[in-house]
């Protein structure tokens, strides 16, 4: 019984307790740099596309949500022809930024995205991508892929030796 | 005679129109004080204090859809909800407000609310029976049990009230208490009542038959639109009328000191219990059901009859001497 | 059978095999890559090590490649020991150092050997500090990709290409670890059979092309099995599809036809279904230019048919259900079978043989095994090539036999191939002209077809009395005659493969007397006859008449309309006669998936199902049906032919098609009315069929994007669509275990996401699919008890002055119809020319490249020259079936034309 009065009596104090309530939209939570919201893709240093269609970021995603088409340029530099995403259904779990081996796919804090109209939170590549790196700053995959694209060929990436002379017996 | 007439249906339509409003009210006052002692805001957003949330949940009420479960009785589906609305009013017709400020002076103005709170019942038996729910028709059999089980310390407790005043009357009773307000010689009996009030009215703690972590919605989980709204409205009718009633059996009615009218004093002591219930409802947890028919039949019950027989010992006492 | 101890668990396993296939078909998982089922060991990549103990108390034991190890009884072996599991890893770790950060960009990921091998032994973690070696890539043709630095030396590529191929121009260069596989130089890869690299290569050096134009990884694709459509052999293919396009075609396994090698016809024809000239909506001639309606053009058509006599033209590429429904339709005496004359006779003529010899019709797995083969006329590489592979196989026979001798099983590749050195077993050739199997070939003649029919005759003669003579044979004739007489009854499996690609009766009629008095003495001989299409026998099965018959109906007023099935009456019959007879028919209803000259004519045109739009049966050369399954929902109003024709059927009240729903329905009719198709019934399980009451997924459980690659349509999905056909379904839903082998969409198993999953399908690997090898023969050897011999041989052939008999020459690429839509295969066809003898050049004075023009069947040709030295002089070789080159009846007498020097400057046209 003194147990039930004293919890009610606490219950009571709590009225001249701090309101932890913060009064979103007039005042904004602080999001940490590694919260899972809306989800871009970004660029490499030389503002190349980083997304290399791969398609890792579509099998790993749990609600099947991104679907997107790889194609070539003149020089063999693979890119996404679209990506979609169809925010309706992301959980944003992040396993996309996970599975992307080249940094490209990544989840930022921002999370306002609401839409009256469910169509409008379907985003193709042009609402995705952006002009920057976001959180990886310096990486290019291709500088470490062994392909050769416009501007590097064969050879020139890091940690690449010349192309083999094939004609060469030298040891 | 004409007067008195206008003046009859003037008070009716005060009480009427008081009454809904407090109802109405009290959404927001509840989920205000809710928020309050949880740390939050509550409803905030619509209007001044986001007081307009009352007229857009009764909006939002009025206009979703009113459905009824193809497989329901639906004649009672239909009354249920209008028997606890009407019942709780009804209960309001004793209870004076301030002098003169009654609906209907009975003689036997206790007996009559007890009478009306025991019909409130049917609302949850029937309205869980129509649904044709098995959540729902569980809900109201807890409901029936509780209320029923709770009714008897209910009127074992008002007892001692009227052994001190030996009146029905509720005017007479509140007259009664200008020297000493009943809930230091009836403590107990408060106690019991108020208790037996929280269960009456199926609030929490005791809101069993409702239960919405185990039965959905229990009995009204069938409900929608206004027909849920009067089931809404009728809860807090029924707290309003717990309160009013233990303010005039143990804290004097209208009574106060001078410097406020008497209406006012009756509404300040009628909303420190509505807070008492909201209160309630924010810091205790849910019992389980045989917890709730054990603490009534095995505590609740001895104490409100061992308080019956003190009380009558002492008067009988007084009265011999 | 020998008892081995795997990991102290006894097995019993088949004798002769290595201890590396012993421990795949016991469904052990063993990382490996050098060696391949169907070209055995070398033991080159070190990959495959176990260890192998003395006895129980052993202990220690020691590290053994499995691939290399015979299998003997009571061996004891550890796949888990910790040293072998160690060695394995570390195998992989020095492989990696220099392979590629490219898993991202390259195709084979997802279906990679390499990644799976790797997952496998457990590497994980590059401790390699240095840099990685690269190389320059080649570009290698339309077919195929190359990236050399994902490169881990197995060789297989070549050993492929070079033993088991027989190509020429991919090796090995350089030295140590700088070793390059390519080609000398840039080029496109000659090899028929190149894109079967994609496959063998266990890593992305050797990618598929044209799947890189529109790629998507495999675990994306929607797939189904079907059958190649491109020749008679029916090789058994998975087509994979994605957003609406077919993507890719791989092989599927059947250990009685293909096996694991698809020629680059059937592996990249299959462009054809996504390109520009698709019929996607029903056209009626009289509202265009607008497209109209399923419905509408179905009303159109039963309103024109309502009060019409109405014939039907057949397709030979359509499927036996479609051609069926037509006949049905229109009645067994208004049906035509939509081929040349010449095609007419021959499939036909080839019909009566299968249906009367003998001898049994092998399948390819068998025409491998076959120890001594004589080629009729057929240039296999060009008409039917995966034969044409399997033959190449057949030549190691007898040269393995000595293998044996020696004592070295016979998947000891590299002993093996040391031993037999550039020894063949029998094989003669005669062909028209050179062919690319005439390198492995004991006795070439290049001849006319009567000249080898005679040759054939003879060789009947000197096995068997009952065969007729052949009179005035040379004395080089002669003595090849008895050569070959000889090679062929002392081999165990002797093989006779014809076929109708020299539109010579004769030929096939030597081919038979040749099979039946061989078989005489051999039981086990076999015979092959390839038929110019991939449901030409289907198609002389099912019965029609003569094309001729169907133009006269119309011309004499019997018929006012005509329904032709998925034909291109232009690519069997003369231009000017063709349109003629169109002109003539007031109805002219075609149903086909591609827009070609026929559809041009017609009154209304309705869209039919690609090969992976639609269900259906073909049957192949050897007389096996096999059921192709829908890949994807179609778009738009595009439905079977076979749909098409029931729906007009139930709205003209015919009353055999009233009932038809789905493809099980005309299956039923089809064995009702036509008896001999009775066993069709135990073809593939019935739409209904269920595992657990699910059906099977068309898609991995991978697949993904289900709720996103539609939502720029509408961002609420849609209802999958239904299949009402097949126990497949277009989802991602079903049973995941291994369905029966009719209905395999694909090849995946846990770990094995590449192509090599195959192994965990077939009862023993290389061996036959669990639960049987899909398709079911209709035709069985000696079915109606006759065994006469043809008793017509012809007269030599003599060349003609001022004429030239023109034969026609297949070509694989730009022969069949459908794969030449393909914008790869178009890209290997050749242009038009005019194949002519040196001599006959010389004799109408005529340079290689300059203009030779003639007139055959009235028509005037000019086609640029090529010199063939080894076409017999008098005749002349024309590319058969080009897309620019009109029709025209071959082999016929062309009536050479004097050089006009007017026409000499002009553009190599024709007219």
């Amino acid at each position: 019984m003194f147990s039930i009065l004293r919890s009610m009596g606490l219950t009571f104090l709590h009225a001249f307790h701090k309101r932890d309530t913060i009064q979103y939209p007039e005042e904004k939570a602080k999001l940490s740099t590694r919260w899972r919201g809306r989800i871009v893709l970004t660029r490499d240093p030389d503002m190349g596309e980083r997304c290399v269609g791969c398609y890792l970021c579509a099998a790993a995603c749990p609600v099947d949500c991104i679907s997107l088409q790889s194609t070539e340029d003149e020089n063999g530099r693979r890119y996404p022809d679209f990506f979609r995403i169809n925010f309706s259904r992301c959980i944003f779990c992040g396993f996309c930024e996970e599975a992307c081996p080249t940094y490209a796919i990544q989840l930022i804090p921002d999370f306002e995205m609401a839409e009256y109209n469910r169509q409008n939170l379907v985003y193709e590549k042009e609402d995705l991508l952006i002009d920057g790196q976001g959180k990886y700053p310096g990486y290019n995959y291709y500088k470490v892929a062994g392909m050769a694209i416009g501007g590097k060929d064969k050879g020139e990436g890091i940690n690449e030796n010349p192309p083999v002379n094939v004609k060469s017996l030298l040891p | 005679m004409e007067e008195s007439t206008s003046h009859y249906l003037l008070i009716i339509g005060g009480v009427l129109f008081g009454l809904l409003n407090v109802a109405a009210g009290l959404i927001w006052v509840e989920r205000r004080m809710l928020a309050l002692w949880q740390d939050r805001y509550g409803p905030n957003r619509a209007g001044p204090f986001g007081l307009f949330i009352v007229l857009a949940d009764t909006l939002k009420l009025f206009f979703k859809e009113d459905w009824i479960p193809p497989l329901a009785d639906k004649v009672v589906f239909v009354i249920a909800p209008a028997i606890v609305l009407v019942t709780v009013l009804l209960g309001f017709v004793v209870v004076p407000f301030a002098p003169g400020i009654v609906v209907a002076d009975l003689n036997i103005g206790l007996l009559f609310f007890l009478a009306m709170s025991s019909m409130g019942a049917y609302s949850i038996i029937l309205g869980g029976w129509a649904s044709n729910n098995k959540y729902a028709l569980l809900g109201a059999m807890r409901g029936a049990a509780q209320m029923i089980s709770y009714e008897v310390f209910m009127g074992l407790a008002l007892m001692g009230v009227v052994l001190l005043t030996g009146t029905f009357n509720m005017t007479t009773i509140v007259e009664a208490q200008r020297d000493l307000w009943f809930f230091i010689p009836q403590f107990l009996g408060f106690v019991i009542f108020f208790i037996a009030g929280v269960a009456e009215t199926h609030r929490l703690p005791f809101d069993i038959p409702e239960s919405e972590s185990e039965l959905v919605a229990g009995f009204h989980s069938e409900y929608s639109g206004m027909k849920f709204g009067m089931f809404f409205i009728g809860e807090y009718l029924g707290i309003t009328l717990i309160s009013c009633m233990v303010v005039t059996l143990y804290f004097g009615g209208w009574l106060g000191p001078g410097f406020l009218p008497p209406l006012v004093w009756f509404a300040i002591k009628v909303f420190a219990f509505i807070s008492l219930f909201i209160l309630l409802r924010a810091s205790l947890p849910r019992p389980r059901y045989d917890q709730l028919m054990e603490y009534g039949w095995k505590i609740l019950l001895p104490l409100s009859l061992v308080n019956l027989l003190v009380t009558a010992a002492i008067v009988l006492l007084q009265t011999e001497s | 059978m020998p008892t081995i101890y795997i990991d102290n668990v006894p097995y019993e396993v088949t004798a002769g095999k290595n201890l590396l296939e012993a421990c795949l078909s016991l469904g052990k998982d063993l990382p490996y890559f050098c060696w391949h089922p169907a070209m055995g060991s070398v033991g080159a990549c070190r990959q495959c090590a176990v260890k192998i103990f003395k006895d129980e108390a052993d202990t220690k034991g020691r590290l053994i490649m499995s691939c290399m190890e015979p299998v003997r009884d009571n061996l004891r072996l550890s796949i888990e020991e910790p040293e072998a599991k160690e060695f394995r890893e570390h195998v992989i770790e020095w492989l990696m150092t220099n392979h590629p950060h490219d898993c991202a960009v390259c195709d084979e990921g997802g279906s990679c050997h390499l990644q799976d091998m790797t997952v496998m032994t457990g590497h994980s973690y590059r401790r390699f500090q240095f840099k990685k070696r690269t190389y320059q890539n080649q570009y290698l043709g339309p077919f195929l990709n190359h990236e050399m630095n994902r490169c881990i030396q197995c060789y297989r590529c070549v050993r492929y290409y070079k033993d088991y191929a027989g190509g020429k121009d991919l090796d090995v260069f350089g030295a140590h670890n700088h070793v390059y596989f390519g080609r000398a130089e840039d080029g496109v890869l000659e090899s028929e059979f190149s894109g079967n690299l994609a496959e063998v290569c266990p890593t992305g050096v050797f990618t598929d092309k044209t799947l890189k134009q529109h790629y998507t990884r495999k675990w994306d694709l929607t797939m189904a099995p079907s059958v190649c459509h491109h020749c008679s052999l029916g090789c058994n293919i998975t087509a994979g599809e994605r957003y609406g396009s077919l993507r890719q075609i791989t092989n599927r396994y059947n250990g009685e036809v293909n096996g694991y090698f698809l020629c680059d016809r059937g592996r990249f024809g299959y462009e054809f279904v996504n390109g520009p000239a698709r019929i996607r909506k029903a056209l009626v001639r009289t509202k265009l230019p607008e497209a109209v309606s399923r419905e509408e053009a179905l009303q159109e058509v039963t309103t024109q048919l309502k009060t019409a006599r109405v014939i039907g033209i057949g397709s030979p590429r359509a499927s036996l259900e479609s051609n069926f429904a037509l006949k049905a339709l229109v009645g067994e005496d208004n049906f035509h079978s939509g081929v040349s004359d010449t095609d007419y006779d021959m499939v036909n003529m080839s019909l009566k043989i299968l249906q009367s010899t003998p001898a049994r019709t092998f399948s390819l797995r068998e025409v491998e095994k076959a120890d001594a083969v004589f080629i009729l006329g057929e240039d296999l590489i060009n008409t039917a090539p995966r034969l044409g592979l399997a033959v190449r196989q057949s030549g190691r026979q007898q040269p393995l036999e000595t293998v044996m001798q020696a004592s070295i099983p016979y998947w000891q590749d590299a002993a093996a191939r040391e031993l037999v050195q550039e020894q063949h077993g029998p094989l003669f050739m005669a062909t028209l002209t050179a062919t690319k199997l005439d390198e492995i070939a004991t006795a070439t003649l290049h001849a006319s077809p009567d000249t080898i029919a005679r040759l054939g005759f003879a060789v009947a003669n000197l096995i068997s009395a009952g065969s007729p003579e052949v009179t005035h044979l040379s004395e080089e004739e002669q003595a090849l005659a008895e050569q070959i007489a000889q090679a062929l009854v002392k081999a165990k499996k002797p093989l006779i493969i014809s076929g109708c690609s020299t539109g010579s009766e004769a030929v096939l009629e030597a081919a038979a007397n040749l099979t039946a008095a061989l078989h005489a003495q051999n039981p086990e001989t076999g015979l092959v006859l390839t038929l110019p299409e991939c449901n030409s026998m289907g198609l002389a099965m099912l019965g029609g008449h003569r094309l001729d018959s169907a133009f006269a109906a119309i011309h004499n007023g019997y018929a006012e309309a005509v329904i032709i099935l998925e034909n291109n009456l232009h690519r069997c019959a003369d231009k000017a006669e063709v349109d003629r007879f169109l002109g003539k028919a007031k109805q002219v209803i075609v149903l086909d998936h591609l827009h070609h000259a026929t559809t041009e004519k017609a009154h209304v045109l309705l869209p039919a199902g690609a090969f992976s739009e639609a269900d259906g049966t073909l049957v192949n050369n050897e007389g096996r049906a096999q059921r192709f399954y829908q890949v994807y929902p179609t778009a738009e109003d595009i439905q079977e032919s076979w749909r098409w024709l029931a729906q007009i059927g139930q709205a003209l009240h015919v009353p055999l098609m009233s009932q038809w729903e789905n493809i099980d329905d005309v299956n039923r009719a089809l064995m009702e009315v036509e008896p001999k198709f009775r066993s069709l019934e135990a073809l593939a399980p019935p739409a209904g069929f269920r595992i657990s009451g699910q059906k099977i997924p068309r898609e991995t459980h991978r697949f993904s994007g289900r709720t996103a690659m539609f939502a720029h349509h509408n961002v609420s999905e849609a209802k999958p669509p239904q299949d009402p056909d097949s126990p497949l379904s277009f989802t991602m839903e079903g049973y995941r275990g291994q369905p029966p082998s009719p209905i395999t969409p694909f090849f995946w198993a846990p770990g094995w996401n590449s192509m090599q999953s195959v192994n965990k399908y077939q009862d023993e690997v290389g061996g036959h699919l669990r639960y049987g090898d899909p398709g079911i023969r209709l035709i069985e050897p000696g079915q109606d008890g006759l065994n006469r011999y043809y008793h017509d041989v012809p007269e030599d052939f003599q060349p003609l002055k001022d004429h030239l008999f023109v034969l026609p020459l297949p070509h694989i690429f730009g022969s069949e119809e459908l794969s030449s839509f393909s914008p790869g295969i178009a890209e290997r066809a050749p242009k038009p020319y005019v194949a002519l003898n040196p001599r006959d050049a010389q004799t109408f004075g005529l340079e290689a490249g300059e203009i030779l023009s003639f007139t055959l069947n009235h028509q005037t040709f000019r086609l640029p020259v090529k010199l063939y030295p080894e076409l017999s002089p008098g005749t002349a070789g024309v590319p058969r079936g080009l897309q620019d080159v009109p029709f025209f009846e071959v082999p016929a007498w062309a009536i050479i034309l004097k050089p006009e020097p007017a026409w000499k400057n002009q553009p190599h046209t024709i007219s």
